[in-house]
């Protein structure tokens, strides 16, 4: 296990050097030879290294090499198909399942193995399995238990890893929701299985056959590209509103299996005693195809009507900046940033909010971003689509006008 | 009640930028930080201390230099701090830190609660809390907005995308919170004094009794293959005029890509 550069293929370019996140490489001089020019040559501090890996994709003449010894090998042939969690919340798929088996789709013709879904819940759920077929699932896994009605850690957790020790998929992906996020963690820990959090990209690898998970770090920042060589399944979760819904074929013909759910009672330590709806949350924000923000700029917390009028007639979410929520202006469900809701609609109109790092990493990858603010400065309008530098209480309220004007 | 909170020094991202000329990371005048969302979890397990009386013990896996993140919660009042840290960790994904943070807590011995930030800002995983708790084989409950303990009975309000999720269980257990838990306290001066005077307890991975199989990049099931920073959105464009004739040209604008 060790990183090093390879000496007759250094250049002494020094693109790495700021590539690297700890600092840990420095140019030295090599001794010349003869008359020759003394050589610049990449050295890695292996104190500060942290085998991050940013480093050797930097480099263009593939002089940095970090050597990684395979202990974990399993018998990968043994691991086919790809599995997507069909997350429910009250007998109702989540938005995300849909989008993963569309993704999952292509990615199961490419491989040429089978789609299938995962689906837990209470005897009343089983109707869904048939939907999740017309939407590109060729088997449906389906486990019943009383128990598995509502999302609780253990004992999904446990049905899960049994039902991947038992069918061996190649593939789990997960809904970067706060369920899959939950799930998919512990699960990963628990048969010992890599997993890529909150992917934007999913691909295969056209030689090795395995799955290239992208994903935003550092706030967006940097994007990386991360794979998992041994170990088995590949599991993923990934973000909603990235890829496409499935289209459904009501004519699809798929399979249903029902796998034996026996709850072990110690799963049961952990008890839902109440679950309370934020009734201010008329249109859930990571679902939304729009979502109109305020931010400080609107003074006071009455003026958020100003938001929610223009939100509502164009069949938005309303969302907020963090400044707001902390000021206790709206309720922490609406808040959009590092903190809040990572989103990206097809549309985020950006009302009175400047547009701090942390804002811009949970909204920037939306398709259309409009920012409405007085300062022309504003960070805000480096991302942004369209702006307009103006007084919002002048512009927003025009802009509700017209839009009702032409939506009639 | 013994209190374990597991932390990670992070750069601040706050000020990481992108040199446009060379598409990388600009990494000078980063200064490294707690992570902001282990700051709440500090700040949670103080308040149930000062409330139910015990000790604070922080831990984190990092580089040598890793301790300046504990020295920082010296001054905030923790009653005691260990890093592990060892050649044998670098490279380590969320799998392998996990397994090392509960090899650590194995050798503390007894505890009756850990706390986690929701995620670190600079990997945004959201993983290694969970992970810990599979390994040490308690139940988890993440995302807490809110923490009540009664009798050896935890009380949580878990904030979701839509709703709360009001949550009971039994002691132990490992919580992640969310920024919106508390309001992180400042050093005092007494605690900068402490801290600075502190000896900081380090432990390697002999002394955690870590499989060199399960640890580091040996043990981490993901490798990163390349890392690249996204192409930058394209120029926006200012709309000029009045705001009347601003507002036609935007709406005439979002009609033509059919958005609304």
């Amino acid at each position: 296990m060790s990183i090093k550069i390879i000496n007759e293929k250094c250049i002494g370019c020094k693109i790495c050097v700021p590539v690297c996140p700890v600092g840990a490489i420095s140019m030295v001089d090599l001794p010349a030879e003869g008359n020759a020019k003394p050589k610049k040559k990449a050295v890695i501090d292996l104190d500060k290294c942290n085998l991050c890996g940013a480093c050797p994709s930097s480099c263009k003449f593939k002089a940095i090499e970090i050597i990684k010894e395979d202990v974990h090998v399993v018998d990968k042939s043994q691991y086919k198909g790809i599995w997507v969690f069909a997350e429910q919340y009250e007998n109702n798929v989540h938005p995300v399942v849909l989008e993963l088996l569309g993704e999952g789709r292509k990615l199961a013709n490419e491989l040429k193995v089978e789609l299938c879904a995962i689906l837990l819940g209470d005897a009343s759920v089983e109707g869904e399995a048939k939907d999740l077929i017309s939407y590109g699932a060729d088997k449906v896994y389906v486990a019943i238990a009383d128990e598995l009605k509502h999302y609780t850690t253990l004992p999904y957790t446990t049905m899960i890893s049994k039902m991947i020790k038992q069918y061996k998929p190649e593939i789990v992906l997960f809904g970067a929701t706060t369920t899959g996020r939950d799930c998919a963690s512990r699960i990963a820990a628990r048969i010992n299985a890599g997993l890529t959090a909150d992917c934007t990209g999913l691909a295969i690898d056209k030689e090795t056959k395995l799955l290239q998970q992208t994903r935003p770090a550092f706030g967006g920042n940097i994007m990386a590209t991360i794979i998992c060589k041994n170990h088995r399944p590949q599991m993923s979760t990934v973000r909603p509103k990235v890829f496409k819904k499935a289209v459904p074929d009501k004519g699809r013909k798929g399979e249903i299996i029902k796998v034996p759910a026996k709850i072990d009672q110690g799963d049961l330590l952990v008890k839902v005693i109440n679950i309370i709806k934020d009734t201010t949350v008329k249109v859930n924000l990571s679902e939304a195809e729009i979502i109109v923000s305020g931010g400080r700029g609107l003074q006071a917390p009455e003026n958020f009507k100003l938001v929610e009028e223009l939100a509502e007639v164009i069949g938005g979410a309303v969302g907020a900046s963090r400044a707001t929520v902390d000021a206790g202006w709206i309720s922490s469900h609406h808040q959009v940033g590092q903190t809040g809701k990572t989103v990206c609609p097809k549309l985020y109109i950006a009302v009175g909010i400047s547009g701090a790092i942390q804002h811009l990493a949970g909204m920037q990858s939306s398709d259309i971003i409009v920012a409405i603010n007085r300062d022309p400065d504003a960070p805000i309008f480096k991302v942004a689509t369209y702006g307009i530098v103006g007084d919002l209480f002048e512009v927003v309220p025009k802009l509700t006008r017209k839009l009702k004007e032409v939506r009639g | 009640m013994h209190i374990i909170v597991c932390i990670k020094q992070v750069p601040g991202t706050t000020q990481v930028k992108i040199n446009p000329e060379t598409n990388t990371l600009i990494r000078e005048g980063v200064e490294a930080i707690i992570n902001p969302f282990d700051e709440n979890a500090i700040e949670a397990a103080l308040q149930l201390r000062d409330k139910h009386g015990g000790k604070v013990t922080v831990i984190t896996m990092g580089p040598p230099q890793a301790v300046n993140a504990l020295k920082d919660a010296i001054a905030l009042g923790v009653d005691d701090v260990i890093l592990v840290s060892d050649r044998a960790f670098a490279g380590a994904d969320t799998w392998a830190t996990s397994y090392t943070l509960s090899q650590t807590i194995r050798k503390i011995g007894q505890y009756d609660l850990i706390i986690c930030g929701k995620q670190a800002i600079d990997g945004d995983t959201a993983q290694v809390g969970p992970g810990v708790a599979e390994f040490l084989g308690i139940p988890q409950v993440t995302f807490a907005v809110g923490i009540e303990i009664n009798n050896g009975m935890l009380k949580v309000n878990r904030l979701l995308e839509e709703t709360n999720e009001m949550i009971e269980l039994k002691l132990p257990a490992m919580l992640t919170v969310v920024k919106q838990i508390n309001t992180p306290r400042m050093p005092s001066f007494k605690g900068k004094i402490k801290a600075k005077n502190a000896v900081v307890t380090q432990w390697n991975a002999k002394d955690i009794n870590a499989e060199e199989n399960k640890t580091g990049l040996k043990g981490s099931p993901t490798s990163v293959v390349k890392i690249f920073t996204p192409p930058p959105k394209g120029g926006g464009e200012i709309l000029k005029g009045s705001v009347d004739e601003a507002v036609d040209v935007l709406v005439k604008k979002l009609r033509d890509r059919k958005i609304c």
